[in-house]
C-alpha cells in the first residue's frame, strides 16, 4: 500500500453572508491515496466543489476556511502564506474546471498559455520549455500538437480545450489533479475519451480527485469513492461496494435514481422532497426529513461515520 | 398510425461566421412528429438539434424547406397570422436559471402567456389559473409572489413547465429540460412530463443528449450527426440494433452507473466532431467512421426505408453487428 | 364563477395564507410588492437613502417656499454690506453687490433643481426608449435613431446647446429642451447596447415562445431590467445638468440677472475667489449636497427593485 497523496482531516469550510453562517463543508476528512482516482460525489450544493477549493486555497470571500488540516504529502498547507501557497498551486497541486472555455484566456495562444503555466514554476530555458509542451500536449492526445499550438482557444472544441486544460495542469507533473466535473460541458463521445486519458494519468503516478455529481462517471475510473450530502460526507467505500452494497439511504436513492432510467418502468425513481437550505438545516441527520427508514433518534442527533460491513466502508446513518 | 401533428420537409438553416462563411446548422432535415406520441431527438452539441427544435416552433425561419402544421403549410406566414398558431406550439428551455426574467414573480411568470391570449376575464380567475397551473407542476401555491431566483433548479424548471401549459398546447418542445439538474430532480421532472402528457394529450418533441433519457421517455427516436439526421426509428428497434454506426458509438459511450461495466477501448469513437463550417463532403461522419469507404466520403446517404424504420448509411450494421462487446455495454 | 377544481385551490391557498407557518418556511415566501412595501422596505434597510430623501424633500418645500422663508428680497442690495463674510445679520453672507446668499440660494434652488432634475427626465425618456426601440428592431429603425445619435454626439455638447439656445431663444423651459436634446445621445447609446444583451436572454426568447407581442416584451422585459443602469445615468446627469445650466447661463444664454440659479451664483463668484470664498462655496456645497443626496436614493432604489436582494 503507497501513502496517501492528500488527507484532510475535520476540514470546514463556511460562508459569513448576512443571513447567517451557511457551513458548506462540515467535518469533512478524505484521503487520495497515491496513484489512485478517488471520487467525490453528490448533487449540486453538497459542498464538493467547495471541499476542492478549500484544497486550493481558492475559497473567495465571503467564504472561509475555518479549521480543519489539509495535509499534502504530510505537510500542512492550510495556513501557509499566500505566496507558498501559489508556489505550490500549479506545480504540486493542480485543478481543471468545468467549463474549459471561461478558464482558458481567450487572447493567448494556447501553446503560450501552456508553457507559461511550466515557466512559472520551473527554471527552464525557453527552447527547452517549449519542447515539454509539445511533448505534453500530443501525450494529452492532441494531435498535430506544433501546429494546435498556435491556436487561441475559441479556434478549438470543448474537447480539445478540456484537453489542453489538463495538459496546463500537468505541465509540471503534479502530485495531485483535482478535476471538477472535468467532463459535464462535454458530448458523451468526448467524455468518454477524456475520462480514459485521466485513467492514464493516474497510471503514470498522479494521484487524482474527481468531484462528479455523475455517478455513470464515478462508476467509470474511481478507485474510492466519498458521497456528500448537504456539506457533510455521508458515505465512503471503495468503488465496487459502493455500488454494489450502498450502506446511507442517501447513497441507495441515488443510485436507484440512476439506474432506474435503465430499467423499464414507468415512473422513474426519485428522493422525495428537496435538499435542504444550509441555513436551515434540520436538527439531527440532515437526511432525516426524506429518508424512509428514519427513526426518532434520527431526527434527534447527527449520526457519526460507522462501519458497514466491509473494511473502510463508512456511513453516517444509525442503521448500519 | 395516428394524426401527423407537424411535418419538416428538407428544413434547411445555415448561419453567417464571418468573413463569408456558414455554419451550416441543419441540412436537408426531413421527419413527422405524430399526435400524442413523443419523438426523441438525439445529438451532441452543435449538431443543430435546438436549431431543429426552433425552426419546428416557428422560432427561426428556415433557409429552405417546408414547415406543415396539421398538414397546413405554415413557412411562409407572416409573425402575425401564425400568432393564431402560435399557442399550439411551445417550448421549455434547458436553462431554467436563463428563461425566467428575474424582475417577474411567479405569479407574473405563468400569468404572462395568460394574459397575452385573454383567457381570463378578470383578476381572481387568473390568480386561480395561476395556481391552478402551479399545482400540476408541483409548485406550492404558497410560492405565488416569490422570485425566479429564491427557487431551486429543479422547481425553477417546473415553473417553465407551467407556462408552456399555461398556453394549452398541443406540441411541446422541450429542449434539454433536466440536462442542467441533479439525477434525482431529473427524474422528478421526467415523470412531471410523462403525467402531463398523459393526462391532457400533449406531444413531445424531446431533444437531448442523454441516450438514457431520450430512451425512458420516447417512443420513437431520431438520431442527429453535425446537422444531418442518421437514422430515425421506435425507440426499442433503435436501442436493441442501431443500424447507423454513429448511433452504435453514442450507445457505446454512455457511462453506466456501475463499476463491473467499464468501457472497452475498442468500443470508443476517437477523434473530434467536425467543423459544422466546413462540414465533411459525402457522409459527414466518415472522418470518424471505421466503416467509411470511398463511396462514403464522396456520396451523401439519403435516408431510406431499412425494415420499417429509416437510416442514412451507405454501410448499415447489420442486426447484431460487429462492434465488439457492444451488447454488453448497452444496458445492465 | 370559477370552476369547481379552481375555486378549491383557490380557497386552500387562501387558507394556507391564515394559517401560521412554521419560521423555516415563513422566511421563504413573499408577499405581493407594491408601491408601499417597497418604500416600507427601503425605510426598514437603507436608512440612508430615507435620509437622502429627507434631504431632496426640504429642498424641494425651500425652494417652494421661497419667497416666505427668505430674509430679504431676491434683488434687494444692501451697498454697505458688500461681501460681507457670513455672520449674524446674513447668515450666508453677501455678495459683490451686497445681496443676501442664502435669500439667493433658496431662489437659485428653484432653477436649479429643475434643471437638475425636469431635463433630465425627459433625456432620460426620450433616450431610453428610443434606445431599447433601436435595440430590439434594428435593421434600419437601429440605423437611424443611432446616426443621429451619433450627431448629436459628435458635437462639443456646450456648442451644441448654444446652438439650440439661440433658436429656441431664451427662457427656462428652453432650457430643459436643451439640456434634454443634447443627453439623450448618450443614454439611448447605453440603453442600445444593453437591450442588445437583454435580447438575447433566453426569457425573452421564451416570451416570444408564448406569443408576447414585440411592443409588451418592450416594456415588460427589456425596459425593466434596463432599470438599475438607468438609475445610475440618473443620478450621473443630474449634476451634469445643473453645471451645464450654469455654463448655459454664464454665456448669457440661460437664465438672466438679476435672477439667481445655483450655478450662476458658482460662476459670478469666481473672481472673488480668493477675497470672499463663501460666494463660490456656499451654492457649491448645495450642489454638492442635492448631488449626493440623488446618489445615495438612486442606489437605495435601485437595491429595492433587484429582485436578488429581495428576501
Amino acid at each position: 500500500m503507497g501513502s496517501n497523496t492528500l488527507e484532510i482531516r475535520q476540514l470546514n469550510t463556511s460562508f459569513l453572508t448576512q443571513k447567517g453562517e451557511v457551513r458548506a463543508v462540515m467535518d469533512v476528512s478524505l484521503d487520495v491515496p497515491e496513484g489512485k482516482i478517488t471520487g467525490i460525489v453528490g448533487e449540486s450544493g453538497c459542498g464538493k466543489s467547495v471541499t476542492a477549493k478549500s484544497v486550493m486555497g481558492l475559497v473567495k470571500y465571503p467564504g472561509k476556511v475555518m479549521s480543519g488540516e489539509i495535509l499534502l504529502d504530510g505537510r500542512d498547507i492550510r495556513d501557509i502564506p499566500e505566496k507558498e501557497k501559489c508556489a505550490l498551486r500549479g506545480s504540486e497541486v493542480s485543478m481543471i474546471f468545468q467549463e474549459p472555455m471561461t478558464s482558458l484566456n481567450p487572447v493567448i495562444r494556447i501553446g503560450k498559455q501552456v508553457e507559461e503555466a511550466l515557466l512559472l514554476h520551473k527554471d527552464i530555458p525557453k527552447e527547452q520549455a517549449r519542447i515539454r509542451t509539445v511533448e505534453m500536449l500530443e501525450s494529452v492526445g492532441i494531435s498535430d500538437a506544433g501546429n494546435r499550438m498556435r491556436c487561441y482557444p475559441h479556434q478549438l472544441s470543448g474537447g480539445l480545450r478540456q484537453r489542453v486544460m489538463i495538459a496546463m495542469a500537468m505541465i509540471c507533473r503534479p502530485k495531485l489533479l483535482i478535476a471538477d466535473e472535468p467532463t459535464t460541458a462535454l458530448d458523451v463521445t468526448v467524455e468518454a475519451q477524456i475520462l480514459r486519458l485521466m485513467k492514464k494519468l493516474c497510471s503514470g503516478g498522479t494521484s487524482i480527485l474527481l468531484i462528479s455529481h455523475n455517478l455513470g462517471v464515478i462508476a467509470q475510473i474511481c478507485d474510492y469513492v466519498y458521497v456528500m450530502y448537504a456539506g457533510r460526507i455521508v458515505e465512503c467505500a471503495d468503488t465496487v461496494t459502493l455500488f454494489d452494497h450502498p450502506a446511507h439511504p442517501y447513497t441507495m436513492g441515488l443510485l436507484r435514481a440512476a439506474t432506474s432510467l435503465r430499467q423499464d418502468t414507468e415512473i422513474l425513481e426519485t428522493i422525495p422532497g428537496v435538499v435542504p437550505n444550509l441555513l436551515h438545516l434540520p436538527k439531527g441527520c440532515s437526511f432525516a426529513p426524506r429518508c424512509g427508514s428514519c427513526g426518532d433518534r434520527c431526527r434527534g442527533e447527527m449520526p457519526l461515520m460507522y462501519e458497514a460491513g466491509e473494511e473502510g466502508h463508512m456511513a453516517r446513518c444509525f442503521m448500519c | 398510425m395516428s394524426e401527423i401533428l407537424l411535418e419538416a420537409k428538407g428544413l434547411t438553416k445555415a448561419f453567417p461566421a464571418g468573413r463569408g462563411r456558414k455554419v451550416h446548422a441543419v441540412t436537408d432535415v426531413s421527419l413527422k412528429v405524430y399526435k400524442g406520441e413523443t419523438l426523441g431527438l438525439v445529438g451532441e452539441s452543435g449538431c443543430g438539434k435546438s436549431t431543429l427544435g426552433r425552426m419546428m416552433i416557428r422560432l427561426l425561419a428556415p433557409d429552405s424547406g417546408r414547415l406543415l402544421l396539421k398538414g397546413g403549410d405554415v413557412t411562409g406566414m407572416s409573425d402575425r397570422d401564425f400568432l393564431r398558431h402560435r399557442r399550439q406550439l411551445q417550448l421549455i428551455f434547458q436553462d431554467p436559471y436563463a428563461s425566467l426574467d428575474p424582475r417577474l414573480t411567479v405569479r407574473e411568470l405563468i400569468a404572462e402567456p395568460l394574459r397575452t391570449w385573454n383567457v381570463c376575464r378578470s383578476r381572481d380567475e387568473m390568480t386561480a389559473r395561476v395556481l391552478e397551473l402551479m399545482e400540476d407542476v408541483g409548485v406550492p401555491g404558497e410560492f405565488l409572489y416569490r422570485y425566479p431566483h429564491q427557487f431551486s433548479g429543479g422547481q425553477r424548471q417546473r415553473i417553465g413547465i407551467a407556462r408552456a401549459l399555461a398556453a394549452d398546447p398541443e406540441l411541446i418542445v422541450c429542449d434539454e429540460p433536466v440536462s442542467a439538474l441533479d439525477v434525482p430532480v431529473q427524474n422528478q421532472i421526467l415523470n412531471l412530463l410523462s403525467g402531463l402528457q398523459k393526462a391532457r394529450g400533449l406531444t413531445y418533441l424531446f431533444i437531448s443528449h442523454d441516450l438514457s433519457v431520450v430512451r425512458h421517455i420516447s417512443d420513437r427516436v431520431c438520431i442527429m450527426f453535425l446537422g444531418m439526421l442518421c437514422e430515425i426509428g421506435e425507440t426499442e428497434e433503435i436501442f436493441s440494433s442501431p443500424l447507423h454506426p454513429y448511433t452504435r458509438f453514442l450507445m457505446n459511450a454512455i457511462l453506466l452507473p456501475d463499476p463491473h461495466h467499464r468501457h472497452e477501448e475498442d468500443t470508443l469513437l476517437s477523434g473530434e466532431i467536425p467543423s459544422a463550417v466546413n462540414p465533411p463532403p459525402g457522409c459527414r461522419f466518415h472522418t470518424r467512421c471505421p466503416y467509411a469507404t470511398d463511396r462514403c466520403r464522396s456520396e451523401v446517404p439519403v435516408m431510406r426505408d431499412m425494415g420499417g424504420r429509416m437510416a442514412a448509411c451507405h454501410h448499415p450494421l447489420g442486426h447484431g453487428a460487429d462492434l465488439r462487446s457492444s451488447e454488453e455495454a448497452r444496458t445492465s | 364563477m370559477l370552476p369547481n377544481r379552481s375555486r378549491k385551490i383557490v380557497e386552500e391557498y387562501e387558507k394556507s395564507l391564515k394559517r401560521p407557518m412554521d419560521e423555516n418556511l415563513k422566511s421563504q415566501i413573499g408577499e405581493e410588492e407594491t408601491f408601499l412595501t417597497l418604500m416600507k422596505r427601503m425605510v426598514r434597510e437603507n436608512k440612508l437613502a430615507v435620509f437622502s430623501a429627507v434631504v431632496i424633500l426640504l429642498f424641494i418645500i425651500a425652494a417652494v417656499l421661497a419667497p416666505v422663508i427668505s430674509p430679504y428680497g431676491l434683488s434687494e442690495m444692501d451697498l454697505r454690506n458688500r461681501l460681507s463674510p457670513p455672520g449674524a445679520g446674513h447668515l450666508f453672507g453677501t455678495d459683490e453687490a451686497g445681496r443676501d446668499i442664502l435669500t439667493r440660494l433658496l431662489y437659485g434652488s428653484r432653477v436649479s433643481l429643475l434643471t437638475g432634475v425636469v431635463p433630465t427626465i425627459l433625456s432620460m425618456l426620450l433616450g431610453a426608449v428610443l434606445g431599447v426601440v433601436s435595440g430590439f428592431y434594428g435593421r434600419w429603425i437601429d440605423a437611424v435613431i443611432m446616426r443621429i445619435a451619433d450627431i448629436t454626439l459628435a458635437f462639443p455638447s456646450m456648442l451644441l446647446a448654444m446652438v439650440i439656445m439661440y433658436i429656441l431663444g431664451d427662457g427656462l423651459i428652453n432650457v430643459f429642451l436643451t439640456l434634454a436634446l443634447v443627453n439623450w445621445a448618450s443614454v439611448a447609446r447605453i440603453v442600445r447596447s444593453q437591450t442588445l444583451q437583454l435580447k438575447e436572454t433566453e426569457y425573452v426568447e421564451a416570451a416570444r415562445v408564448i406569443g408576447v407581442p414585440k411592443r409588451k416584451i418592450v416594456f415588460r422585459h427589456l425596459l425593466p431590467n434596463c432599470l438599475p443602469t438607468l438609475i445610475v445615468l440618473f443620478t450621473l446627469n443630474v449634476p451634469s445638468a445643473i453645471l451645464t445650466e450654469s455654463s448655459l447661463s454664464f454665456l448669457g444664454l440661460g437664465i438672466q440677472p438679476p435672477d439667481a440659479s445655483w450655478g450662476l451664483m458658482v460662476n459670478s463668484g469666481r473672481q472673488f475667489l480668493y477675497n470672499a470664498p463663501w460666494l463660490s462655496l456656499v451654492p457649491g456645497i448645495a450642489i454638492m449636497v442635492i448631488v449626493l443626496a440623488f446618489n445615495f436614493l438612486g442606489d437605495g432604489l435601485r437595491d429595492v427593485l433587484d429582485p436578488y436582494q429581495k428576501k
